[in-house]
């Protein structure tokens, strides 16, 4: 049974990583944008944060909300900031989506084990560094407080806010897409731009706002998986890449809509992590066989996109104009 | 205006004042001047890139004019945007109409509206919809997604969304382009009724017929100039086409009589699901002899496309028989049906969708078709032969272009179908199936692939015409199948049916195959399928036909 808890625990918070860098995705593909450098914003996100955690965190008395505020505004900015470089390439200059995202998770990923690396030359090792003060009021959570240990608290109580909040943003985001003008006009975008633009709806802006805002929640996703899911550790060898591009499956598992990103990021991380585990049903595996089992997400992904094409619900397909680059005045 | 008293009292809701627009290197509006009355129905006339849509779009802020001014209600207007479009009530329904397919008809309406409101009510926005469909005779469901809407539905939709926003001045682009004649009266008869309501209506439209019965003046404009205003009550077919071309027009169109051939291509009880799984066509039969132009004439989507893709070898069939020249063509790789002499050009909506590759050359689309050719010798594509045969068709179809090096989608529409067509029959084929071969083309481009076909025609090919403008199905085709939905409403002789009689049956209205239950619809005599029906009565019958002087194979 602890056995159990545990792997749901693990699940729970990397399924959180996923969680935001989907949403993120989600709300730019619903502008009509494929932003392949999720890894890379996670990674930009991821470090920026880390790094203020850690500079913050070792001056002589750092404030507690500070050190809770600081990282999650630097890695929304720093990742914003990517994604205003992509939005500037895409939506201005009407570059290439595939391309431009996929130099942007590469110059993410760059910049990420670079700066990085400055950290952990800081901090003496050259290969480890950690940001203890912030990781742990982060993973300040209810079960601890109240020394709760029964399995339902260690399964649901457990986790430090940025949790639950990231469950109450993928609702709000619902709501916006599906409830409030705003949301109807940025599916307008998606769908058919010429159409938004005709309705005098300002397309540049909302595309821009849509991308920014979008990278700057895949950036908290990457904030979040190195200040909580490797407890404020920096490893020269960690891999947010690998969780990216699980987000951008997610998506299309999710078929674009927050809801459903909620269950399946909690669903992919179970399967991803559902080797470490195995025994929990008795199954014992080799390292090889685990290494197929890693795999498991992919492999739901593929069998949702097989079903998703087979019923051919208009409403399950992705936005129309995903990955096209809008011209006004194309005849 | 002193030439047309009548107008001079009516007040100018728009005055264009030497409005020019130029694009990198085309000119396509200069000096225009032309005012348009309130209460008036005012019908736009010119050819292809004559600037008609330009000049509108420039109305509707999609565009920003190079000089000149446009004055709305008597004040310089600024119109810089489609919202600033909406501020000075003006509405333009587009000839490719800009709906969010996966959107409730209510939804495209209010979409862009109030954008200070953070929620929208929909409920508020459906009423107001059927308060305007009720003022004005429209009927539009508010929570029907547009795309299980027909294309008139869609249209209607695009009028509503532009009254829900308060416009006085409505521009219609090519409105009945993929309307029925009684779809088409219907809307005449909404555009009256917002005439009677105050408003001024712009109706862009190359169908002259329409210009006469519904306009109160027509301007017309000839290659980016304007021409002239003139009264439609003084007008006639003949003038205003004079006038658009600026010379004499034959308008009438040709029909060669042509001696009959075999059946070149016979299609048998043949069924094809679209892409939806649902029937496309169903159990059709019909054949085209050499030397005969057969017309399908039909509602936009009611298996014309499938039909073609199934015939190109595109598109898999559920049951029946395609036979060509007594060889089943069933099966048959897409390249190995041209090689039997099969050539089909289709004109999707957007025009370039089948057919062209877009970002290639003129030269380089010549081609698609032929690069293989001798390639058991010659490793290399012969540009020089295609580089040849491009120019031949620019001189030939009047193909306006800087070079023959031009990629396809820098060229107007019009040109592009000139590329496409010209090229199906520079082939060489027995038999051709084009669907939509002069859609959206001005008059003389039209007449030019009229003449193309005649001309394959009277060289012994079958040629199966897939229309929508049902003047030029009538002047054209020798005989005309109806389809409804998939499947065939009956086949009859161009020149001894109306237009009336075939919307009934486009609409299922009127199902010649019901009225004449006793007769095998569209099984030739001599056809070359062996198991062709021996019933006796049915030969008797069509015996007895022949005697009253109607053709056997009708």
């Amino acid at each position: 049974m602890s056995n159990f808890v545990s792997w749901w625990q693990s699940g729970i918070l990397f399924g959180t990583v996923i969680m935001l860098g989907a949403l993120g995705e989600i709300l730019t593909q619903k502008a009509g944008h494929l932003n392949l450098g999720v890894p890379g914003l996670m990674f930009i996100g991821g470090f920026a944060g880390f790094a203020s955690a850690y500079l913050y965190g070792n001056t002589a008395n750092p404030n507690g909300f500070l050190l809770v505020m600081i990282p999650i505004l630097v890695s929304i900015i720093a990742s914003g900031i990517g994604g205003l470089i992509y939005s500037f390439l895409t939506v201005t200059l009407k570059a290439n989506q595939n391309v431009t995202g996929l130099a942007l998770t590469y110059i993410g990923v760059g910049i990420g084990s670079f700066g990085g690396q400055y950290i952990t030359n800081l901090a003496g090792s050259g290969t480890y560094a950690r940001a203890e003060a912030a990781s742990a009021i982060f993973t300040k959570n209810i079960a601890n407080a109240f020394n709760l240990t029964d399995s339902f608290s260690r399964m649901f109580l457990s986790y430090g806010f940025l949790v639950y909040l990231t469950i109450v943003i993928a609702v709000i985001l619902h709501f916006v897409l599906k409830k409030s003008r705003v949301g109807l006009n940025l599916r307008a975008i998606g769908e058919n731009p010429a159409t938004a633009d005709a309705a005098g709806i300002n397309v540049t802006r909302y595309k821009y706002l849509a991308t920014i805002a979008g990278a700057a929640i895949c950036g908290l996703g990457g904030m979040f998986y190195i200040i909580v899911y490797c407890d404020g550790g920096w490893a020269t060898t960690n891999s947010i890449e690998a969780l990216g591009w699980l987000a951008v499956a997610l998506v299309i598992f999710a078929t674009w809509k927050p809801l459903n990103a909620i269950w399946g990021s909690y669903l992919f991380a179970l399967l991803y992590w559902f080797y470490a585990y195995s025994s929990v049903i008795n199954l014992k595996l080799t390292t090889s066989q685990s290494d197929l089992m890693q795999m498991l997400p992919y492999v739901v992904t593929i069998l949702v996109l097989i079903f998703i094409s087979l019923r051919k619900k208009k409403e399950n397909q992705p936005p129309l104009s995903l990955g096209l680059n809008y011209f006004r005045e194309d005849r | 205006m002193g030439a047309y008293p009548q107008f001079a009292f009516m007040e100018t809701a728009i005055r264009f004042d030497n409005v020019t627009k130029i694009f990198s290197k085309v000119v396509a509006n200069k000096d225009i001047s032309f005012d348009v009355k309130k209460g008036e129905i005012l019908a736009l006339l010119g050819e292809n890139g004559s600037g008609k849509t330009t000049l509108c779009n420039l109305l509707a802020g999609i565009y920003l004019p190079d000089a000149g001014t446009i004055y709305i209600n008597d004040e310089v207007a600024s119109i810089r945007s489609p919202q600033d479009a909406y501020r000075y009530h003006i509405g333009m329904v587009h000839q490719h109409f800009k709906l969010v397919d996966i959107f409730t008809a209510a939804e495209n309406v209010v979409l862009g509206l109030n954008p200070k409101e953070f929620k929208f009510d929909i409920k508020a926005a459906s009423n107001k919809i059927k308060e305007i469909c009720d003022k004005y005779g429209f009927e539009v469901d508010p929570n029907k997604k547009v795309y299980n809407m027909s294309v008139s539905e869609k249209q209607t939709l695009e009028i509503v969304k532009v009254l829900y926003r308060g416009a006085d001045i409505l521009i219609l682009d090519e409105p009945t382009a993929v309307l029925t004649p009684q779809e088409s009266e219907k809307l005449f008869n909404v555009i009256r009724n917002m005439k009677a309501d105050g408003k001024s209506i712009i109706i862009i439209t190359h169908k002259l017929q329409e210009v006469l019965s519904v306009s109160d003046r027509v301007a017309i404009l000839r290659k980016g100039h304007y021409i002239d205003t003139v009264e439609t009550a003084s007008a006639t077919t003949q003038s205003l086409t004079d006038m658009m071309v600026g010379q004499k027009v034959d308008l009438n169109i040709e029909r060669p009589k042509v001696e009959h051939d075999i059946p070149l291509l016979e299609i048998r009880d043949l069924s094809i699901k679209n892409d939806e799984g649902a029937k496309a066509i169903d159990n059709v039969s019909f054949y085209i002899r050499g030397g005969e132009i057969l017309g399908i004439a039909g509602i936009a989507g009611c298996g014309q496309k499938e039909l073609c893709e199934a015939i190109a070898g595109l598109r898999k069939i559920e049951s029946g028989d395609i036979n060509h020249l007594g060889k089943s063509i069933i099966g048959m790789k897409p390249k190995d049906i041209i090689n039997e002499g099969i050539a089909m050009s289709f004109i999707p909506e957007d025009r370039l969708g089948m057919g062209l590759a877009p970002s290639l050359s003129i030269t380089d689309n010549m081609m698609l078709k032929t690069y293989n050719d001798n390639a058991w010798y010659n490793p290399f594509v012969d540009r020089k032969r295609a580089r040849n045969k491009a120019n031949r068709l620019i001189k030939e179809l009047e193909i306006a272009t800087p070079s023959s090096e031009t990629p396809v989608r820098r060229l107007s529409g019009g040109n592009v179908q000139k590329v496409l067509v010209g090229r199906e029959i520079s082939a060489g084929p027995n038999v051709i199936v084009t669907a939509y071969p002069v859609r959206g083309l001005d008059i003389n481009s039209s007449y030019l692939i009229y003449n193309i076909l005649n001309e394959q025609k009277k060289k012994g090919v079958g040629i199966l015409f897939v229309g929508e403008d049902l003047d030029v199905l009538l002047g054209l085709c020798d005989k005309i199948m109806v389809l409804c939905h998939g499947k065939v409403m009956g086949v009859v002789h161009a020149d001894k049916t109306t237009k009336e009689e075939i919307g009934l049956m486009m609409t299922g209205s009127l199902d010649l195959t019901e009225v004449k239950k006793n007769k095998d619809f569209g099984i030739a005599k001599d056809s070359f399928i062996e198991d062709k029906p021996q019933d006796i009565d049915s030969e008797v019958i069509i015996e007895k036909f022949k005697e009253e002087g109607v053709k056997e194979d009708e």
